[in-house]
């Protein structure tokens, strides 16, 4: 029991560990792999358990949980499979966080509330390929034309883009303020001028497809400006600070299935004469990765419980667990890669997937340096 | 309609071992969870609520106040509220006592159109439990239960498991119905589910709140006695008889009467 963690919390891991641990069978997480694409039936099956509305108020369709009971699912599905995480979490974050922030009440019902039962699905388009960490610079353009707005610019590693019913697109409607020219739309993939690029082949965390969005003189009613004009970038950012405790539940849930199959491996392989946990250098490994574990995931509870409080400390401590989970998640992989020896090195061994699909969680969401960068700020200030 | 599940805590018996020498179980380290039939029992009510809009559903248990838990899981399934009959009083209690303090407890409830149980528990296995409530109340039971067929006002049509087939029988309510697995695989629960369960009460009734003498609860009140538990010795390993289908034959005739078969 953790002290973050009410009783309700231990039965959100109950329900999402037995959920993970039948649905999310090696059969189906090795098909997923091979075809690149994920099973509908799964996500219905969240969507009805209530995973893709965690934190969202029972009046809008939502659970009307709070944030640790988002971090505690993200953790224990990871703990199985990343990419299904990425699925269960992307609809409380990165697609829902932008229209429950800032969504009118029509909005919210339109957009919101299908996302939450699995019909629709929403991606978030930030990133362009001249603006990543540094976000402000994108240059993507929004110009009012009468009741509506002509968006024209390109996006680039958009999590679910080819397989999106909208788009939350950030855009520049005034150049000359820089981040308080960006405002945020809801596009709908099938209007004319949206494009998609071709699905990238990523190293890690397949079947989730990724790829460009491609905006050429796309008109986007005014009903869709989300929030208002300018206040894009802020909408944004603040769906990224819940995204970030996501990220880095998701970091301790794939460190913890990297501890468990480290501990696995040593106690089955023998050499020299005994187990490999029976050597002192590995048992060693073993107790720092576990100890390394543990602090991430007591840094995403309290990250996660500062939110659920209000706190305004809540940003500091998710950038503090994002870079902290995400790092220590890379290295616990490695050290659990280690430990396989050349079977660790074999597709048939679950570390080989765990270790590629945890190299971008240091990456996206914001990288390691950024949040360096807001944590390094805060001190300095 | 107004639907009561009889349901149980108990030791997930893939995980219990017995202590070779006392010949008791081993619970240290063991979870417990919502007994499976009783889980089946809980899908079917809950699946009576779907169809039929209006529908309570509520969960009934005897036991210790770990049992919480468990009953709070049924709520986060879908049930509607929960209830534990939990008192020193109660403990100790064999079939004959428990079905006694249960049936105490869904008069205190009140009214039932449906009482579902499960047909027995892996802990106990005797499946006496769901019967005698019926008894004690005086209405009918089905046990066995694989499908409810209709409901119809004032009764109910089901299909009862046999080892090679099954009945169809159409019973009055209010009755007892026991589930066998295939009346129903248990859903997930929901997060909703959960913050639902965990805002209201699971209430707690002693045996004065259900009007029951310690005389008549318990180890008191319990015929049973368990004299011993142990595990079975393993059986011999089976010989593969070889040679011609002749040589064989009279290999096995030989092993036969060797036993005294034939």
């Amino acid at each position: 029991m953790y002290a973050y963690l009410e009783k309700k919390h231990e039965m959100v891991r109950k329900l999402v560990r037995q959920f993970a641990e039948t649905e999310l069978t090696s059969e189906i997480l090795d098909k997923i792999e091979e075809t690149h694409v994920y099973p509908e039936e799964i996500l219905q099956k969240m969507a009805d358990c209530g995973f893709f509305g965690v934190k969202v108020p029972r009046a809008l369709g939502g659970q009307g949980a709070d944030v640790r009971s988002y971090v505690v699912m993200g953790e224990e599905i990871a703990r199985v499979s990343a990419v299904s995480c990425i699925w269960a979490l992307t609809p409380n974050s990165l697609a829902g966080g932008p229209l429950l922030l800032s969504g009118t009440d029509e909005q919210k019902e339109r957009y919101l509330r299908p996302i939450l039962t699995g019909e629709k699905k929403v991606c978030f388009a930030l990133t362009e390929p001249g603006a990543g960490s540094d976000a402000g610079s994108m240059v993507t353009t929004a110009v009012k034309d009468g009741g509506h707005y002509v968006l024209n610019g390109r996006k680039c590693f958009i999590t679910m883009a080819p397989l999106a019913d909208y788009a939350v697109v950030y855009a520049k409607t005034d150049k000359t303020k820089g981040t308080r020219g960006i405002s945020a739309f809801i596009v709908d993939m099938t209007l004319p001028g949206v494009s998609t690029g071709k699905p990238e082949n990523k190293m890690g965390v397949v079947g989730c497809a990724t790829s460009d969005i491609l905006l050429d003189d796309v008109r986007v009613h005014k009903s869709d400006l989300l929030g208002e004009e300018g206040k894009g970038f802020s909408n944004a950012m603040a769906t990224l600070d819940v995204g970030r405790m996501g990220c880095a539940a998701m970091a301790v849930g794939v460190a913890q299935a990297c501890l468990e199959e480290a501990i696995q491996y040593s106690k089955e392989r023998r050499q020299f004469g005994h187990r490999l946990c029976d050597n002192q250098a590995i048992a060693f490994m073993l107790a720092d990765m576990a100890v390394k574990v543990e602090t991430g995931r007591l840094l995403v509870y309290q990250a996660a419980w500062l939110k659920d409080q209000g706190s305004k400390e809540a940003t500091m401590a998710a950038s503090m667990a994002k870079y902290h989970a995400t790092e220590m998640c890379n290295e616990v992989a490695a050290k659990a890669l280690q430990i396989h020896g050349g079977y660790g090195f074999m597709k048939e061994y679950k570390i080989e997937r765990m270790y590629r699909d945890c190299r971008v969680f240091t990456i996206f969401e914001g990288t390691s340096q950024v949040q360096q960068m807001v944590i390094s700020r805060a001190l300095i200030k | 309609m107004k639907i009561i599940v009889c349901a149980k805590q108990v030791p997930d018996t893939t995980e219990v071992r017995i202590d070779p020498v006392k010949g008791t179980l081993i619970r240290d380290g063991v979870p417990s969870i919502l007994n499976p039939d009783d889980a089946n029992a809980l899908e079917a009510a809950l699946a009576l609520k779907d169809e039929h809009p209006g529908t309570m559903v509520s969960v009934l248990s005897m036991g210790p106040p770990q049992a919480d838990e468990m009953l709070r899981e049924c709520i986060a399934m879908g049930a509607d509220d929960a209830y534990l009959l939990s008192d020193r009083a109660f403990g100790g209690a064999d079939t004959c006592a428990t079905s006694t303090t249960i049936a105490a407890g869904i008069k205190k409830i009140g009214y039932a159109d449906i009482i579902l149980a499960g047909r027995q528990a892996i802990d106990g296995d005797t499946a006496q439990v769901g019967p005698q409530i019926a008894r004690r109340l005086g209405i009918p039971s089905v046990t066995y239960v694989q499908k409810i067929v209709a409901l119809k006002k004032g009764s109910v049509i089901v299909e009862r498991q046999m080892e090679d087939g099954y009945e169809v029988l159409e019973v009055e309510l209010p009755c007892l119905l026991t589930a066998v697995k295939e009346l129903g695989q248990p859903r997930y629960m929901t997060i909703a589910g959960i913050m639902d369960a965990y805002a209201q009460p699971v209430t707690v009734w002693d045996h004065t709140d259900v009007a029951l003498d310690p005389a008549d609860c318990g180890l008191n009140a319990s015929p049973t006695q368990v004299h011993r538990s142990f595990t079975p010795p393993a059986k011999g390993k089976g010989e593969m008889l070889k040679g011609s289908v002749a040589e064989m034959s009279s290999q096995l005739i030989e092993r036969l009467k060797e036993k005294h078969v034939l």
